[in-house]
């Protein structure tokens, strides 16, 4: 699977995006979020709190239970400011 | 239409070209987003504009799109530009054009309330205490709630 970081998540994180192999007994963001928080310090500050963190896979808004598989794109970031 | 781009923008020329060879545009209604120098008490030397290549033009689109169903309109206009950019300079524009004033002022102001709810832009201010990522405002889920069809 791709991972997209932005923002401060992506500074957080260190990387702006990743490939990924899905990680074993992961099927939801959530899974993923909370296998990634088990690898590195940065993805623990990234996602030290669940609900600042918006998702999007495959490019559409997600919550964090939505089920993933090895094809697609995650993308993780804050509430957006832009206009 | 829909534009997400580096360079700056011609604001009268864009909003002619809206209206060009249709005599029965009654009302064209425009916003235009500015850098300002001052967030917070912070003075805001630059600002850098960040997006998700992809995905936002997708939520321009379903924005424009949730425009056109709602409201009767010609046509709207978004562009959004990214990178960095200084306090002054054009940030976005919205636009639509209606045979009526009132779907016209309405449908921009949806344009650019929902925008700044849902598409993917993060802004990150230069201040004289190094780079600060904005902080999204309650006060702009407020204005896009406004919108929110009652169920």
């Amino acid at each position: 699977m791709k991972i997209l970081y932005f923002s401060w998540i992506r500074e957080a994180v260190g990387k702006s995006e990743e490939d990924l192999l899905m990680p074993e007994k992961v099927n939801t963001v959530l899974g993923l979020v909370t296998w990634l928080k088990q690898q590195d310090t940065g993805y623990r500050v990234a996602f030290a709190d669940d609900t600042v963190v918006r998702v999007a896979v495959n490019q559409e808004y997600v919550s964090l239970d939505c089920v993933i598989s090895d094809s697609d794109e995650i993308a993780f970031f804050p509430p957006v400011t832009g206009g | 239409m829909i534009r997400v781009q580096a360079k700056d923008f011609d604001l009268g020329g864009e909003l002619k070209k809206m209206t060009a060879g249709n005599t029965s545009i009654g009302g064209m209604c425009s916003f235009v987003g500015l850098v300002r120098d001052m967030a917070d008490n912070d003075t805001i030397s630059a600002m850098t504009l960040e997006y998700y290549p992809g995905m936002t033009e997708k939520a321009l689109v379903e924005i424009e799109k949730e425009a056109q169903v709602r409201w009767d309109l010609d046509k709207t206009l978004i562009i959004h530009r990214y990178g960095r950019m200084e306090p002054g300079e054009q940030i976005v524009l919205v636009a639509a054009t209606s045979p009526h004033r009132e779907a016209a002022f309405e449908a921009c102001r949806f344009l650019i309330d929902w925008l700044k709810t849902k598409a993917p832009f993060w802004k990150l201010e230069d201040t004289p205490d190094g780079g600060k990522w904005v902080d999204a405002r309650t006060s702009d889920d407020e204005a896009a709630s406004h919108w929110n069809k009652p169920n």
